[in-house]
Parts: structure tokens; sequence; C-alpha cells
């Protein structure tokens, strides 16, 4: 106010009148603004909260299983009878479990998605790219449940008649799945980095005479990859962490598996099949929790070792 | 700088909040109203996979007639409506085995008293693919494929074909009652408590996948209960030694007692029931209930 009578004693009015305005606004504007960003903040804070939360939870509900099995018999055993007298909880079965399904989706998944991100981006005419890659996307809205269905009722068959097995339920019956289910991330986020990388790259490669492909293998590819490593490793992670298709398909067998056509049990399936009848605190219910931290630590080591790549990768492209 | 730091205090310790608060909700909640005046309010019902058909049925039929009362039903397996039980968050847990004495003593800890019911007999039925040329097992021929010391299909006088032996999943009361019964070798004189399950036999998470797998694969075996018997699978005779005769399943066999795996269905309560649990257990232990469970397939009590 002081402000507003001291420029009025200064002359112009309808100065006054529009600094006046503008004042009032740029307060309203930093209240506006200083809300926002509490509100950022909060999300932000929420976020690490539950993280916590999830972190706490899980130790302490699945650490005291090692009172009961010392870790390196829960790491290195075979068996599981969670519901005999006396109970016994080893879980190596499910590790390799977890770790074939989670190869062969990504064995499958990996070339087949960035062969066809780097035919939408390189290759496709506009148009084909503009319906395809909707398409694609719409691959990842199918619900698990669906999957696991379409697993069972067309998969599981025509894997049974053409690796002649006893049965369909094995564990490269689930990856196959998976690997379907990862197909739409893959796809859609490295064909977005190799759009992203400039045509100036392109212009300079053909100018040096190279063919279509030596300029994809040698120009594209390198420099989006670490769009692409990203993207195998948001794959890789929805293979390691789908559940119900793998309970439906994979077959539940408790043997370590040793080929990925025999029936299996993921990690995962293991603790959705168990969680249901483990009393809240028992053992059991211990030892899915231990499950269920394992399976975090698996992931976490994914993501740092997938940064570490990625830092070493772009270091070797700057130079 | 001050009120800064103040403010990011106060934001922090919100969140906080926020998590305790949802936290806290999820953890209260669950329990449902059994004060029925007029034959009103909620039943939760939630067990085995075995049982839910019959009461899904009876569930009908009791809502036709009590337009107020509200029954939900549910059948991820046994185990799971025993825990509930256990924990206070269910009214009723179906379970086609009996409660063991650890979850028994699990429960009274908890403040819940376990009130058991048998609401009709089911006849384990073993079950193999229509084609397969195996008619009958002894329980022994069973143990000795549930425990993968039998692996083809020609050692049991089938065809020379691997054996794909399905079981349900640990939740499953079929699963314990299998083990318990024909894995052990229960009550005969070659009883062994230390046998388990082979690591080869795959464990589903629906009997419902079972039998269709059976209905799919020449290999495949699999024991569901009397109510998921079809045309699309063939039941085995069951002999107890390899002396007695082959007996079917069915409610003849199972009533008069010559089917050597026939089981209780129960239901437990926490104490004894009221209210509209009560009339609604009534209901499915009376004659007219007792008729339905004969259309759904299984043993009535009488």
């Amino acid at each position: 106010m002081e402000g507003s009578i001291a420029t009025i004693m200064k002359g112009s009015v309808s100065a006054t009148i529009a600094e006046d305005l503008e004042k009032s606004l740029r307060r309203r504007w930093r209240l506006g603004e200083k809300f926002i960003e509490g509100w950022i903040l909060l999300a932000g804070l929420l976020a690490i909260v539950v993280l916590l939360g999830i972190v706490t939870l899980l130790l302490k509900e699945g650490l005291p299983i090692f009172f009961h099995t010392p870790p390196w018999e829960f790491f290195f055993g075979t068996k599981w009878y969670p519901v005999s007298d006396p109970p016994t909880f080893g879980i190596m079965p499910f590790f390799i479990s977890t770790l074939m399904i989670t190869a062969v989706a990504t064995a499958i998944a990996v070339p087949v998605g960035i062969g066809c991100a780097a035919y939408l981006a390189e290759l496709a005419p506009a148009k084909v790219r503009e319906t395809v890659k909707p398409i694609i996307e719409m691959l990842a809205g199918i619900p698990s449940v669906m999957m696991g269905l379409i697993g069972l009722m067309l998969l599981s068959p025509l894997v049974q008649s053409l690796f002649n097995l006893p049965t369909g339920l094995t564990g490269l019956t689930a990856g196959i799945m998976l690997s379907l289910m990862s197909l739409p991330i893959i796809v859609s986020v490295s064909e977005d980095a190799l759009r992203a990388v400039p045509d100036e790259f392109r212009e300079a490669s053909y100018a040096l005479g190279a063919t279509k492909w030596e300029t994809i293998r040698h120009v594209c590819i390198p420099a989006a990859i670490s769009g692409i490593a990203a993207a195998v490793m948001l794959g890789v992670g929805r293979a390691i962490g789908e559940t119900m298709t793998v309970l439906m398909i994979a077959g539940g067998a408790l043997a370590v598996p040793h080929s990925p056509t025999e029936p299996m049990m993921s990690m995962t399936a293991a603790i959705a099949s168990g969680i249901g009848n483990a009393v809240r605190g028992g053992l059991q219910y211990q030892a899915l929790f231990a499950i269920g931290l394992i399976l975090f630590v698996m992931t976490l080591a994914v993501n740092l070792i997938a940064d570490r790549v990625l830092a070493r990768q772009k270091r070797k492209f700057a130079r | 700088m001050h009120s800064r730091l103040k403010r990011k205090w106060l934001v922090l310790s919100l969140a906080y909040l926020l998590a305790a608060a949802i936290t806290l909700a999820g953890c209260s909640g669950g329990t449902s109203g059994t004060n029925g005046d007029e034959l009103s309010g909620s039943i939760k019902i939630i067990g085995s996979n075995t049982v839910t058909p019959l009461t899904s049925v009876w569930a009908e039929e009791f809502m036709k007639m009590h337009p107020g009362a509200r029954i939900s039903v549910s059948g991820p397996g046994s185990g799971v409506g025993i825990a509930a039980l256990i924990d206070g968050t269910t009214d009723i847990g179906q379970a086609s085995r009996k409660m063991k004495a650890k979850e028994i003593e699990q429960a009274e800890a908890n403040g819940v008293y376990p009130y058991e019911i048998q609401v009709a007999t089911d006849a384990l039925s073993v079950v193999v693919h229509p084609d397969n040329p195996v008619s009958e097992l002894t329980i022994a021929q069973l143990s000795a494929i549930y425990t993968n010391r039998i692996t083809n299909w020609k050692d049991v006088g089938g065809n020379d074909a691997p054996i794909v032996a399905l079981s349900r999943d640990t939740n499953s009361g079929t699963h314990v009652f299998f083990k318990e019964h024909i894995v052990q070798m229960k009550g005969l004189p070659t009883e062994d408590k230390s046998l388990e399950y082979g690591s080869k036999v795959l464990l589903l998470p629906s009997t419902q996948e079972g039998a269709s797998e059976v209905a799919r694969n020449p290999n495949a075996i699999f024991y569901p209960g009397l109510g998921y018997v079809t045309e699309a699978v063939k039941p085995l005779g069951i002999k107890k030694t390899a002396k007695d005769e082959a007996v079917l399943p069915s409610v003849e066999t199972a009533l008069d007692g010559t089917y050597p795996v026939a089981r209780p269905l129960l239901y437990y309560t926490d104490g004894e029931p009221n209210g509209v649990i009560k009339a609604f257990i009534d209901y499915s232990l009376s004659a007219e209930g007792q008729q339905k469970v004969t259309e759904v397939g299984y043993v009535p009590l009488k």
C-alpha cells in the first residue's frame, strides 16, 4: 500500500493501477507457487515413506525366519514343505525357476523387441509406424490373468506337442508368455530412444558410404543405447515380478529344474500360492516375507547393475 | 531460512501421518455384523475350494428365502479359511480337512474358539484322461506315483508314457488330506509318516485347473472332489490293498463306507454360532439343504 501511495504522489494514475495489479497478481502467483511446491514435496516424501515402510515391513516380518532356518539353509535348501510337521524351508528351486523363466522371456523379448523398435524407428513409413505402435502398446494393457488363460488354453498344448513333453505346463511356456508381456515395454521405450537420435548422425553415416544396416547397427543403436538398456531393464523387471501368469502356467513343481521344459514354481508364484493359508506371524508367513525380501534385493541389484552399465556406456560414447 | 526448515518438518510429519492413517485403515475393518433381528445381516464364508460349490448353492437359496441376509463365499483353500478364522476375518471357515491341534492352539491364543460342524461328506476321487487304459489303482500305487517312485504308466498296467501327477497347492485342504491318507497311507500297515509329495508333482492354484488339464492331457492324474468329476475325465477305482476289490467313488459307496477315501466337509465358527449364522447352518443341515448336497455331487450326512 505504501508503495502505491508513493507512486500516486509521483504522478501518473494509470501506471499506479497497473503496478498495483501486477503486485497483487505476483502475490497470488507466489502463494499458488508455494502451494504447488508443497504439494509436490508431499508427493515426493510420500513415495519415500511408502518405500521405507515396505522395506521395514519386509525386514520385520521376513528376518525372524532365520532363527528357525539358518540363511544358508534357506537359500541353498532344495526342500520346501511349509505345511509339514516339522516344516522345512529351502528356496533354491524357486530361485532357479525365476532365473530360468526370466532368461527365457528376456532371450525372446530383447532381440525381437529391439528389432521391432529399429524397424519402426528407422525403416517403417510414418503411416505404418503410427498404426503399429499403438497396437503393440495395447498389448501391455491385457491383464496378466488373461495372458495366463491364453497360455493355458492355446500355448501349453502347443508347447507340449512341439517339444514332445509330458505336460505343457512348463517354465518355457511361462517364459514365452512373459516375453509377450514385456515386449510392448521394450518396443515402445527403445523406439522412443532411437527416434531421439539426431538425424545429423544418420546423415553423417550415409555420407561416409554406410548402408542402412550399418547405420542402424553402428550409429543409431549405440547412440540410443542408454534408452534401449532402460527398456530392457524394464522388460526384465516385469518378467521377474510377474505373478499370475507364472502361477497359472509354469506348472508349480517343487523340484530344482534342470531345463526350462520342466514344470517349476517361481518365487512370486511361491509367495502367491502360500500366503493365503499362512497365519500372520507364523513360520510360513515369515518364510514367504523372506522370499519377498530376496526378490526385492534381486530387483535392486538388477537396477544397480543397469545403472553401472549405463554410466560406462555413456562415458564410452562421449569419447 | 528458519521458517522454511520448520515448514519442511511440518510437511514431513504430514506425510508420515498420511502413511500411518492409510496403514491403520488397512489393518482394521474386515468384521461383519452378526446381530440378526428378523434374519438380516451379512455372513462372510471363506475356505475350501472343494466346499465352495456347495456353499454357493446354499447361500443362493438362503438369500432367496431371507432377502435381508447377505452371504459372500470365496474358496481359495481350506488353509486360507482356517487362517482367516484364526485371524478373526471371517464368520465361517469352510474346510475339507480337520483343524490341526497346532492351529486350534493358535486360534485360542488369538481368543478364537473354533466350533466344528460337519455339513456333508466327500468321496475324494482320483481321475485320469478317458483314453487312459488304467482303471484302478491301489493306495500303495497312488502313494508311489505321488512320491515320484513310479513315473511311468506302464508300471501300473498302462501305456508306456510318463505320469504327470497333479496336486493342489498347500492352501488346499485336499492337498493335506490326500497327503495323510494316500501319500502317507494312513490306517494301512504300510503307513509311513515321513513320506512327502515328490518334488516333480505339479502344484496347481485351483481344482478346476487340475480337472481341465486331466481332460486335455492323457498323461495326467489328479484328485478332485466328487463334485468336480464330469464326463471329460475318468474316475479310477481305488483298492485299499492289492487283495481288496476296486471301489469307484460315488454317493452310495461313500455312504456305505466301502469307498476308502471319504472325508468330512466342515464349517468352523468362532464359538457356537448364533443369529443369522446359526440360521444358515441350520438350513444347510435341514432335509432341504441336504437335498442340495446330492444335487451338487457330494454325499449327504444321512
